[in-house]
Order: structure tokens, then sequence, then C-alpha cells
């Protein structure tokens, strides 16, 4: 199961770190009411992703230090234990119809990173 | 006018052959046609890949092992009823029923019900501790059992008695024993001699093989004790496997009043119809010409057959040919069309190498002309050669033996795979043939493996065929008049080496740089470690600094190795495996401190697990303080340089081994290079080192040092080649430096030494000719850039534990500076040991 409709859902939205605490183009996990998010700094495209931080593959808490870059324009993530790639915009696996994990929307003001999470 | 025609169809068995008749039968299914498909199957879970199933051992999950999931049943409209075999047909109404109780009615039935492991009615069978090797729940039961074993035993010396004794090694018991009635091993497929190779080399894995032994009884009380043979020998065991044949799973049929063959088997015609014309049998548990067929290829091409037909084709099943491979045992048997055929009815060249553990033997027809069969063991590489070769029945070159031995005049024997006809059956899991591939490729533009796999699932069966389907892509390509660039991704149109030469002249030392300049997109996870490791291998700067750390694999970005549960492994480098008393204390105190998992590596150091993220600086600022530097197991860079303890100790010792080690580890700690580098010196010709086995290798001489080159251990090993003879020290580091760099500028991304130098035009001659001759003159220009490097070494972790920006990148959460809660780990031996995957 994976949605980013924020729409549907209630959201309400939690303070995850400031922006320079995630490198550029890279990831960080922020650890929001004892949930694991995995926060992406895509600087090259100028967008900010959320996703689970446990890969559905082996349940290992490291999404957020994966690698990040697309596939045919679509920005993804690769789980540093056996590179199943995400989805950064659906979180579908690209390469295991398998899985797939949550993604979050994020918000940034004043160089703070908020990510909202659905009731 | 238009008419929909509404099929209903009902697949008995949902084995890997009724999976694939349901994919064939939509794939084949036209417009006008509806099938309402109702699957049965006695498992508990979908279709899954039966002849990989022993990878379960290897750490593959049930879901790895999986060929569909529910959703794709649910997708194609194909209802799966599982856990709920057929118990009963009723040819008259045309209906089944299910063990559940589902009535439901078919015009077409096909009984896919595979076979089952024949059990011999040896007394003491039932006995607790005794399985068979057929369902992802066999291997269940045994994988638990064999936690509380220590000898177990196949009953069964054939293809897949080997493959279960395999994995009964490799799940930890300290004997596993292969009893076989048969006075040979694998009797179907090889010969005396073979079997005598194949013997030796299974008891140099560490099987146990006892030919022409006749069980008469499996002692014991509840649980097995042993086995008792009729020659009055006893064979103390507490596991057995039986693995004595296969029994076809015919008894639905015989319920049903079909004809069925006393030995078993449903008994079939051309089209695959049993004595009832609406029913079909496909798979193992049909008897087709006269024979059961108990491999996946033949099974597939029944459904192919019966599906073609369903949809309104034509298509006739004909005798199948039954060479096989073994898989998984840790070393090549193979054979092919008739391999027993005698002379005078054939010539035979046979081959026998007893120090190597090879054995191979082809038979030819009288005239010389053609191949009739034959058997490889110990080294089956030319395997799929020879195979097509004999289907093909293409005519023989003048020397036939030069398909066995390789070619020894430089040419190449036979015209390879592109000299075969298009109707060579390239992939026959999935009867895909080079034609078939040719077009893809050539008309289709399908000019990768992953895209040939999806187009026409070539590759996608055992796998076997992949070489060759790769050689068909490149001489598709050829003929073409392409050019095949093995380039990096879709975001950078050049190979690794065009893109260093360019790198290099443009002077870019950041990946963005390098992606604005020479890519397009935003990067992934292939082209930024390899760019990253262009960028190390040209200027050796700080991995982590600049944009560099986020394009580093994991491993290098964090500078330690991931493991299960997602601690890291922290190895500090130990030159030449030789250590002082007091360095050994502080490792064991650093290890103590944090709580850490110690073990010997397999390259002379000591590699401590289980340290949290957070810990790494505080565990590295320690161990420098005590004179460690990083010993780059994370990173594709030189690893270790084994030693032996050489001529300061050891009475043959005729050079001081261990001082050159160290020299040598410490002139190329650092270097990153495509793949990793490993390197032994050995202090005589004993070769205690092993550094015949390393990506060069150093062995001393009376005169001073035999070098030795592209070695590899690895899935396939492969011996060091010498490069030169008696040099000196100055010399023999001066060849070591234009090979290294050699390699590095040359290589293609993740190649070891030996696979760059097994694809090199012109091999050990072309490389001994630019490194010792300098043909090419830039012996002077690599030995510079690699000095370039050598000098501007630094420990990359000292580096970190110094710099308070570096060092905050260490840590799990990015908003608390708690560790993990996640990790958690078991204990073992007095130990702390990685939780299993769950
Ligand atoms: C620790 C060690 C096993 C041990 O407990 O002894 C080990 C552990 C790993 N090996 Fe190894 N190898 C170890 C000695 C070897 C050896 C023996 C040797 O070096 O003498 C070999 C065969 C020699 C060779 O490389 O030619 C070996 C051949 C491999 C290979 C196959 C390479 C190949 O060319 O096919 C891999 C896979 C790869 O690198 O792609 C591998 C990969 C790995 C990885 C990195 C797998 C991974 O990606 O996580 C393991 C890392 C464990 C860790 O986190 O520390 N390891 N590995 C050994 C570390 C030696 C050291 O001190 O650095
Ligand atoms: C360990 C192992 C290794 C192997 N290695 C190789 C190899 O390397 N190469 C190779 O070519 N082949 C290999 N094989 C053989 C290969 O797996 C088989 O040829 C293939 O699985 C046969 O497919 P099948 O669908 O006919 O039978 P199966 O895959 O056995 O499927 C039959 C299914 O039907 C079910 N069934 C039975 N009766 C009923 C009923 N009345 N109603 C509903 N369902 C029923 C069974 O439970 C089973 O799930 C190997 C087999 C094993 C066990
Ligand atoms: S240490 Fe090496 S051989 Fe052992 S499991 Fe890991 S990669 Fe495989
Ligand atoms: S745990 Fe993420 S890919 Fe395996």
């Amino acid at each position: 199961m994976y949605s980013q409709d924020n729409t549907a859902t209630k959201l309400t939205w939690h303070k995850a770190c400031h922006v320079n605490d995630i490198p550029e183009d890279g990831g960080g996990c922020a650890l929001i009411n004892g949930k694991q998010i995995a926060i992406f700094n895509f600087s090259r495209r100028g967008e900010w992703f959320a996703t689970d931080n446990q890969c559905p593959h082996r349940q290992q808490m490291a999404v957020s230090r994966g690698m990040i870059g697309s596939h045919e324009g679509e920005p993804k993530v690769a789980c540093p234990f056996h590179k199943k790639t995400f989805s950064l915009q659906t979180g579908k696996c690209l390469n295991d119809d398998n899985y797939a994990i949550n993604t979050f929307p994020v918000m940034v003001e004043e160089n703070l990173i908020y990510i909202g999470i659905g009731k | 006018m238009y008419s929909i025609t509404n099929t209903r169809i009902v697949v008995a068995g949902n084995g890997m052959v009724g999976y694939k008749f349901c994919e064939k039968l939509l794939s084949r299914k036209k417009n006008d046609q509806v099938f309402q498909i109702t699957v049965f199957g006695e498992e508990p879970r979908e279709a899954y890949d039966r002849v990989h199933l022993s990878e379960f051992f290897a750490g593959k999950s049930a879901d790895d092992l999986s060929l569909a999931s529910k959703e794709w049943y649910q997708e194609n409209g194909i209802k799966l009823l599982l856990s709920d075999p057929v118990v009963d047909i009723d040819r008259e109404q045309k209906c089944v029923r299910s063990h559940h109780g589902h009535v439901v009615y078919y015009d077409y039935l096909i009984l896919a019900t595979g076979s089952g492991a024949f059990v011999p009615s040896i007394p003491g069978v039932e006995k607790d501790g005794v399985f068979v090797y057929r369902t992802i729940e066999d291997l269940e039961m045994i994988r638990s059992h064999a936690a509380r074993a220590k000898k177990g035993a196949v009953l069964g010396g054939g293809l897949l008695g080997l493959e279960a004794a395999k994995a009964l090694l490799d799940l930890g018991l300290q004997e596993a024993h292969v009893v076989e009635f048969a006075s040979r091993l694998m009797p179907r497929q090889i010969d005396e001699a073979g079997s005598r190779t194949l013997k030796n080399q299974l008891e140099s894995l560490g099987l146990q093989i006892h030919l022409g032994k006749s069980t008469q009884e499996i002692t014991g009380g509840d649980c097995l004790e042993g086995m008792q043979f009729t020659d009055g020998s006893l064979l103390v065991v507490d596991m057995l496997v039986i693995s004595a044949g296969i029994r076809p799973r015919d008894e639905l049929a015989k319920i049903a009043g079909l004809e069925t063959h006393p030995r078993g088997g449903i008994i079939v015609n051309n089209q695959l119809q049993t004595s009832d014309p609406a029913i079909f049998a496909i798979g193992e548990c049909a008897l087709a010409h006269h024979m059961i067929y108990g491999l996946i290829a033949p099974g597939y091409e029944m459904a192919e057959v019966v599906a073609t037909r369903i949809a309104g084709g034509e298509k006739e099943f004909l005798p199948y040919d039954m060479s096989t491979k073994l898989k998984l045992i840790g070393t090549d048997v193979a054979s092919f069309g008739d391999p027993f055929i005698e002379e005078p009815a054939c010539k035979t060249i046979r081959f026998e190498n007893k120090a190597k553990g090879i054995y191979k033997r082809v038979n030819i027809s009288e005239d010389g002309k053609t191949l009739l069969g034959g058997i490889l063991v110990g080294d089956a590489s030319q395997y799929n050669m020879l195979l097509q070769t004999f289907k093909n029945k293409t005519i023989l070159p003048p020397d036939p033996e030069d398909l066995i031995l390789g070619s020894r005049g430089g040419e190449e024997a036979g015209a390879g795979v592109m000299g075969f006809p298009d109707d060579a059956l390239i992939c026959s899991c999935e009867a895909v043939t080079k034609g078939m591939l040719c077009h893809e490729i050539g008309e289709n533009g399908h000019h990768t493996v992953d895209a040939l796999k999806k187009c026409c699932k070539a590759g996608t069966g055992c796998g076997g065929c992949v070489p060759m389907v790769k050689d068909i892509i490149a001489g598709v390509m050829k003929q073409k008049g392409v050019y095949v660039r093995n380039v990096v991704c879709e975001h950078f149109n050049y190979t690794r080496q065009e893109l260093l030469d360019l790198v290099k002249m443009a002077g870019l030392k950041t990946y963005g740089t390098v992606l604005d300049e020479f890519g397009h997109g935003d990067g992934c996870e292939v082209c930024k470690p390899l760019v990253a490791s262009v960028l190390a291998s040209l200027w050796n700067e700080s991995i982590l600094q600049k944009d560099r750390a986020p394009i580093q694999d994991s491993n290098d970005r964090y500078l330690a190795n991931i493991q299960k549960g997602g601690t890291y492994s922290v190895v500090p480098r130990i030159p030449g495996g030789e250590i002082t008393p007091e360095k050994l204390i502080v490792i064991g105190q650093v290890a103590y401190k944090y709580g850490l998992y110690t073990k010997i590596t397999g390259g002379q150091r000591i590699d401590m697990f289980g340290a949290h993220l957070g810990d790494l600086p505080s565990i590295w600022e320690e161990l420098i303080e005590a004179g460690f530097e990083s010993g780059h197991a994370y990173g594709k860079s030189l690893r270790t340089v084994k030693s032996c303890v050489g001529s300061t100790w050891c009475r043959f010792g005729v050079q001081d081994s261990v001082s050159f080690a160290i020299e040598v580890e410490d002139r190329y700690k650092g270097l990153r290079s495509p793949h990793k580098l490993k390197s032994a010196v050995s202090g005589c010709i004993r070769e205690c080192a092993e550094a015949q086995s390393k990506d060069f290798g150093i062995i001393a001489t009376e005169k001073g040092w035999n070098l030795y080159v592209c070695g590899n251990g690895g899935s396939k090993p492969q011996h060091a080649q010498l490069l030169a003879t008696d040099v000196d020290k100055e010399m023999c580091i001066r060849l070591i430096d234009r090979f290294l760099m050699f390699y590095i500028k040359t290589a293609d991304p993740l190649a070891r030494t030996a696979t760059w130098l097994n694809k090199m035009e012109g091999g050990m001659s072309y490389l001994r000719a630019v490194i010792v001759e300098d043909s090419l003159g830039i012996a002077a220009d690599l030995e510079r850039d690699i000095q370039q490097l050598i000098d501007v070494y630094q420990c990359e972790w000292k580096e970190v534990v110094r710099n308070p920006e570096l060092r905050k990148r260490f840590t799990h959460f990015v908003n608390t500076p708690e560790k993990d809660p996640s990790v958690t780990f078991d204990t073992m031996r007095e130990q702390k040991k990685a939780k299993e995957w769950v």
C-alpha cells in the first residue's frame, strides 16, 4: 500500500529537522512519533521527498542511506542492501513488483523540514 | 459475423508446468477467444521455481522463488484454489471435484500433477529424520532438523541426490554422505571414468561417497540412527534424504480410468492427449514417447504444445533432448546427446587431467563429421557450444579434439555461436531460437539481456544460456556494423574508459560537474559509484568531500561494510598480516568496549562486526590513536597483501616475504580501482601465501621474485599467470605499478583483473607486451600516474575522526542522537550475531 494522496486523508505536519541536516542529493532519517522516516534532499531537481525508512524486502532500516537518482525521469532511491529501487513519487518498487513503500509529503518553511503524516 | 467462444479450462496442479501452461495460453489467446481458467493446487502457495529450490538454503525466500503473485492470477482472470487438490474427475459430466468440495465443469482438463519423490520400500523409511526433497515444506523440515543433526546421508547419487548432498554440507552438517546403489555416480548421465573424476572432486568438497551399496534397513527407534547395508556394513547418521528417483503423480488419472503405465505415468499421444481426448497431461506426470521427462525444458515445451492447440494452432510434442548440466554442486558436470555410445559405432575422444579433476569425452560419428554426444566433468565451459553443435549437426572442424581441448593454434575452434543455424535452440527453457533472438536484437532493437528477457523470456528459466545470449547480441551488432559500447547507464552514453579519459582531460573533480558536462538527467545507483571510482582513481582526493559522499556506494559512504540488521563492520589494516601484541590488545579492548563480534578474516586480519553507525567515529578514533589505519574493506580498492612467514623464521624460505608484503601493502593502500584488489607474497615455491590466486602475487625465488597477475578466487576461481621471472624488488614494483594503472584505466566497471584479462584481445601475450616490453610506449606515464595517487594517500578514517563536519554524518537519526532502536542481536558461542532476516 502506498499513497501520496494528501487530500484524502487528514495530514498533520511534523517538524523533522533543519534543511542543512540532510546532505545535498542525499538522504537522512528522522524519528517522528516513534516512526522512522527517510528524507531526501534532491537538490539537483530542487525537490524534497520523504518515504518509509524501512525497506520491505528484508525489513532493513536503511532506505535513508540509499543512493538517489532517476529512471527515465522518475526520481528513485536504491536500498543499500540489495538495490531494490523505489520511486520517490509513488513508493512503487521499480525493479520488483512485489514491493512498495509509503511516501509522505514534505514542506519546507524557513529552512525547516516538515513531514505530513496522515491520521 | 462476430462470435466469441467461451472455453472452460481446468488445470490440476499449480507447479512449474501448470503455471507455464496458463502463461502460454494467455499469450496465445486470440481476441475472439475467452478462456475461463480454474487452477487447483495441492501445495499451499502459488507456483514457484522448483529447479532452483536448493537456493532456499542459500537465503532465498519462498517469495524469491515464486513464479507469479496472487495478483497475477487475479489480473488475468484465473481462479486459483490453493491447498485444494482435485480428488475426482467425472468424465461423463466433464467436471472435477476438489478436496474442499468445489465442483468445476470443463471443456478441457489439463493434468499437471507433476511427480513425487520415489521412496523405496526399505524397512524404516517412516522414521523421524528421513526426508524427501521436492517442496519448500520439505526443505523447511530439512533445515530445522539439520540444525540439530551432525551426520547426514542422501540415498541416491543422481542429479538431485548430489544437489541435496551439497545442500546438507552447506547446512553445516559435519558429515554428508551419498549412498548409491549403482557402481557409479549419476549413472544415467556419465560413464565410469567420469564418475571417478566426479567422485574425487566431490570428496575434495567434503562429501563422502559410497557406491555399489544396497540399503537393507534404516535402523533406530522413532528416529533414525543409521543405515544397514546388505554387505554387512553400517553407516551412522542422524538424518537421511531420499532421492532415489521420481514417481509420476498419476493417481488421479487412475481413479478416472485414464490409461496409465504400469511403472507410472499418464500415457499421452503426440498431442499430449490422454485416452480421453478432452483431457491432456503435461509435465512430469505425463508419459510421452515411452518416457517421463524429468526436466523442466521438455515440461515447458509440453505446456506450449497444449496451449497452442487449445488456442486453435497446430503443434506436436516431439522426442525431446535430455542433455543436462548439473548446477550448484561446486564442480561442473554435464552430459549431452548419447554419452555412452561406444566404438565401433562411433569414434570417442577422451581427455583426462587428474591433477585438475577434469574429464571430458566426446563421441563423434564414424565419418568424423558430426558430434553424437559427450560428457564433461570438472570443466563444462564448452557445454553450451557442444550442445548446439550436437543438436544442429554442425559439421565438425578437421581436428575435432579442439572441441574439448580448445584450439591450440590461436584460432577459435568452430565458428562460435554466430555460426549456428537460425533454428538452433539457445534458451531451451523458453524455446527461444537463435533466429528469434537475432530478430529481436536486429529488427526490434532489444540490445540488452534485460530487454530480451522482457520481450521473449530468453534466459529467464535456468539462466544457463545468458552467456550465449550476450555473444549473440555482440554478434548481431557487429554484423550490423555497430561497435557495441558497454555504456554506463541511461545518464552517460560513454564506456567507463571513455568517461575516465574525458574526466581526466577536463580535470573535473565533482559528480555534479561530470554529470553537467558529459551526462544528462539526475544520475542513478549505477553511474554515481562509477563516477566516484573514476574520480578516486584519477585524483585520489577524499571520497567524502565536495559532493562526493552521496555518490558513493553505501559501504564507501560510511567507510564500513553494512551488515544484516543495519550495523557495520570495522576492519583495520594489518599490513602483511603482521601485528604486535600491543595492537592485538587494542583491538580486543575496542571490541570489548563497543560489544563487537570478532573474527579472523580470510585475508589475515581481524573484523569486528555489529557496530552502530553512530559509534563508528569513536571506534576509529581509538584505533587510530593506537596506530591503525583504514583497511578499506568497504572499498573497491586494495584489500590485503597476504604473506607467509618467509625466510625470517621458515626453514625453507629464500626471501623475506613478510617485509615485502608490508612494503607492497603500504604502497598501494587506498588505491581505488574498478574492483577490489588482492595480493600476496610467498617466501618460496611452496606458496603458503596463495599468491597465485591473487590479482597480483609474488613468489620468492633463489634469484629474486616471480610476479603473477590476474588470479581470482570467488565463484569462478582462476590461477594467476606468470608475468615476469626472477626480477628484483625494484623491478617488481615497477611492473606492478604499470599493471595496476593499466587495469585502472582500461577495465570495465566491477571487472576483477581476471575478468579484464579474459576479455582482453591478445590475452596474456598482449598484456606482457604492454607491461614488460612497453609496446605502447605508455610505461612511463603509467608509472607517473600511479606515483601521483600514492603521494596523495591519506587514511580517510583519520580525516573523518578529525573533521567535525564529516563526523556529524555518522548518526542514524538527523533529529536525535539516539541509536537505531530496531537493531537487535542474538547470541551464539558467547558472542553476538545479527538477527536473521524476518
Ligand atoms: C570478511 C571476509 C570473510 C571472512 O570472514 O573471512 C569477507 C567478507 C565479504 N566478502 Fe569476501 N571476504 C573475505 C575474504 C575473501 C576472499 C579470501 C581472500 O581475500 O583471501 C575471497 C576470494 C579471493 C578473491 O577475492 O579473489 C573473497 C571473495 C569475495 C567476493 C568474490 C569476488 C570475485 O571476484 O568473484 C565477493 C563479492 C564481490 O566483491 O563482488 C566478496 C564480498 C564480500 C563482502 C564484502 C560481501 C558484502 O558485500 O557485504 C563481505 C563483507 C563482510 C563484511 O562486512 O566485513 N568476497 N572474499 C574476508 C575479508 C578479508 C579481509 O580481511 O579483507
Ligand atoms: C530439487 C530439485 C532440483 C531440480 N533441478 C532441476 C534442474 O536443474 N533442471 C531441470 O530441468 N529440472 C530440475 N528439476 C525438475 C523440475 O523441477 C521438474 O521437472 C518440474 O518442476 C516439473 O514440473 P511439473 O509442473 O510437471 O511438476 P511440479 O512442479 O511437481 O508441480 C506439480 C504440482 O501439482 C500438485 N498436484 C499433484 N496432484 C495434484 C492434484 N490432484 N490436484 C492439484 N494439484 C496437484 C503438486 O502438489 C505440485 O505442486 C528439479 C527438481 C527438484 C525437486
Ligand atoms: S563473507 Fe564472503 S563468502 Fe561469506 S557469506 Fe559473505 S560474501 Fe559470502
Ligand atoms: S533490504 Fe532493501 S533491498 Fe533488501
